[in-house]
């Protein structure tokens, strides 16, 4: 109850004339973000956040996760008119958006994605409304310890759970505890991996590596297949959105399960890319007609844009409530946190009620404005991807470069920012994951300072990881979901071999 | 641009630069090295234990080893695996480089001309060459952008990006 008064107060700071302006921006701003190829949810925001450093922290996070809702909103209009999804989790929605458009039935494929979209992000925001002062309040009980193992617990789920191969995801996270490590040590002052470079003496910023990772990479990508644009036209008007959604309560088996994949894969570190596969792979196996898939079922579209934003959504709660972010994108809102002298963790809950309250309340706000802002704006939004590639490339460069040099306003980062995008560039092809790097790189201080202070604490004893049963089972299940691939290959195996066993026996 | 058609056509035609294999050794030895060097630099600073705790270098100097070991596999799979498929074709080297190179220059052209100038420049070239626009096209939108961002940064938000001799004369 006491919560509920604190979200009614958080609706009061929020609905200043001056914070929906900022709303809107930040969900235009975001769709422009989600609909460009090379610019996306984490660099979009990555650039921005040198502009709102001098802003108060409550105005700042409601622009800038409005960019973030803005570019899960934006992804979609690619996907279906384009066929080319401006994100990683809209190409899902690809697969019977398309066959959608090119039927004639574009204004429907779209409405239905981003009330999808809306309803799943809802549903997020109530899990985190209901759920993230719980998880704050239970995580006040946590000391360093405790905190090194969540920490290592979502490390953990990273290896276990990722696509790519099992060393890849290995290194390209321990590059980024290593590039967090460059520079001043905050424990003892000392000097580490500089190599006597006064230029390193800064370390290296998470927002530069971002914008090179996502930003410069993506370009360079996109450049690479010779892209052109060549997309279908999309109207839509108002029957069109009511008759979509006159349809829609047939579906909510569909909404409810693609919600749940969405929420659980968002505050476990699986992402709103994977939620939007499985959304897709469980409606596609559970429904009545799975034939219709691909061929432009409206579930086909449904099905992956609400488990992508629900994902997206409570991706925050783990964010908020234990200063760990779910995806790279909340991981540079963590950055933006710290940056406005918030000390992100559970003490957010009590000693920055205020501003954790607004931040929730905007997400209503900010998800059902983005609804009716995307409605009646797609068609200029598709027509900005009528701009010729060879304009739009080099804009985005220009932009990028500027968002480097503005986080400390130095030249040395837009080339560090080049040499991050050829990294990036040569790392998604060869499948070494970006995220955990990210990740990494804003989480490996704290990280460290976990670690370090514990090991002070017990002198050395790494058993105290295992000293009482909360801090006990944090790192047992951290070393489950680490070993998980391993033990489901050899259960397999097992299995495999019994089988074959049973049926030598029978022949 | 090319058309998706010749591009396709030409993706067909066109010789591998170097396969994934080749790619995948040369990366995973790179970080093998560099992996070597950093825990070379964090062991001279100290890796182990001091009367305080842990040392300034032993988190890292840990995972330099672990970025080792996991880069020893990575290259052993590469070699094991020996994928043949080509990690990029000429014609898209030569598409990233048409990219890449003039950015190179552009970076370069931040630190004399100022970021107004040489953005504007960057996209009007891109636009000229790339994009076969006539030149007072592609001059007339590279300048309308940098105005346009000119007024977000230094008159909106005055946030003070490099300028060059051209803002200096006037009087930015």
């Amino acid at each position: 109850m006491e919560d509920l008064n604190a979200l009614m107060q958080g609706f009061g700071h929020v609905l200043g004339w001056q914070n929906i302006g900022l709303m809107l921006i930040g969900i235009l701003l975001g769709i422009v973000v989600g609909v460009l190829p090379g610019l996306g949810g984490p660099n979009g925001v990555a650039i921005l956040l040198p502009l709102t450093f001098s802003m108060n922290p409550t105005s700042a996070i409601i622009m800038l996760s409005c960019i973030y809702w803005g570019a899960l909103f934006g992804g979609a209009i690619t996907s279906i008119l384009f066929n080319i999804p401006g994100e990683a989790w809209s190409v899902a929605t690809t697969f019977d958006g398309y066959p959608l458009a090119q039927q004639g039935r574009a204004g429907e494929a779209l409405t239905s994605a981003f009330t999808g979209s809306c309803i799943g992000a809802l549903v997020g925001v109530i899990i985190i409304t209901f759920l993230a002062p719980l998880v704050a309040k239970f995580a006040l009980r946590f000391g360093p310890p405790e905190f090194f193992a969540v920490y290592f617990l979502t490390f953990c789920s990273f290896i276990g759970m990722g696509k790519e191969p099992k060393a890849k995801i290995l290194i390209a996270m321990c590059i980024g505890f290593l590039l967090a490590a460059v520079g001043m040590d905050t424990v003892s002052g000392q000097l580490r991996m500089t190599f006597g470079s006064t230029q390193l003496l800064r370390g290296f910023d998470f927002l530069v590596a971002v914008i090179g990772l996502f930003g410069v990479s993506e370009i360079l990508l996109t450049m690479e297949e010779g892209l052109a644009f060549k997309g279908k036209k999309a109207a839509i008007d108002l029957k069109v959105v009511f008759k979509t959604w006159a349809m829609l309560p047939r579906y909510w088996v569909t909404l409810l399960r693609s919600s749940i994949i969405g929420c659980w894969l968002g505050i476990t570190p699986g992402g709103a890319t994977a939620a939007s596969f499985m959304g897709y792979g469980m409606a596609k196996k559970l429904s009545r007609n799975p034939d219709g898939f691909g061929k432009g079922a409206i579930e086909g579209v449904l099905a992956p844009e609400t488990a992508a934003h629900a994902a997206g959504t409570s991706a925050l709660l783990p964010m908020l409530a234990l200063g760990i972010p779910g995806s790279a994108t909340a991981a540079v809102l963590l950055g933006g946190l710290m940056i406005w002298g918030l000390q992100p963790g559970p003490m957010l809950f009590i000693e920055q009620k205020d501003f954790v309250w607004s931040l929730i309340a905007s997400m209503y706000l900010g998800n059902i404005a983005g609804l009716l802002v995307v409605l009646s704006t797609v068609p200029l939004f598709a027509a900005i991807l009528r701009i010729p590639f060879s304009i739009i490339a080099p804009a985005i460069m220009v932009v990028c470069a500027i968002g480097a040099f503005t986080v400390h306003n130095a030249q040395f980062d837009i080339w560090l920012m080049v040499a991050f995008g050829v990294i990036g560039y040569i790392f998604k092809k060869l499948q070494y994951p970006l995220a955990p790097m990210v990740l990494a790189l804003v989480l490996g201080d704290r990280a460290e300072d976990a670690f370090r202070q514990t090991m002070v604490g017990s002198k050395g004893a790494l058993s105290v990881f295992f000293s009482n049963g909360l801090v006990g089972t944090i790192m047992v299940l951290a070393l489950i979901t680490l070993l998980w691939p391993l033990v489901s290959a050899v259960m397999n195996g097992l299995r495999h071999r019994a089988t074959l066993r049973s049926s030598t026996q029978t022949s | 641009m090319n058309s998706p058609e010749s591009s396709g056509e030409e993706k067909a035609q066109s010789p591998a630069l170097f396969t994934v294999r080749t790619a995948e050794i040369v990366v995973a030895l790179a970080l093998a090295i560099g992996a070597l060097i950093v825990s070379w630099s964090n062991y001279q600073l100290g890796a182990g234990w001091n009367s305080y705790g842990p040392d300034a270098g032993y988190f890292p100097f840990r995972l330099s080893v672990v970025v080792f070991l996991a880069s020893c596999v990575v290259l052993v799979n590469a070699i094991r695996h020996n994928d043949r498929s080509p990690f990029v074709q000429r014609d898209q080297a030569r598409l990233v480089a048409v990219i890449l190179i003039p950015l190179i220059f552009y970076v370069f052209g931040i630190a004399y001309l100022g970021i107004y100038v040489a953005s504007a420049i960057f996209i009007a070239a891109f636009m000229r060459f790339l994009g076969k626009f006539p030149w007072w096209k592609s001059a007339v939108v590279g300048i309308c952008v940098m105005l346009a961002f000119f007024y977000i940064f230094e008159i909106q938000f005055k946030v003070p990006l490099p300028k060059g001799p051209l803002e200096n004369w006037l009087g930015y």
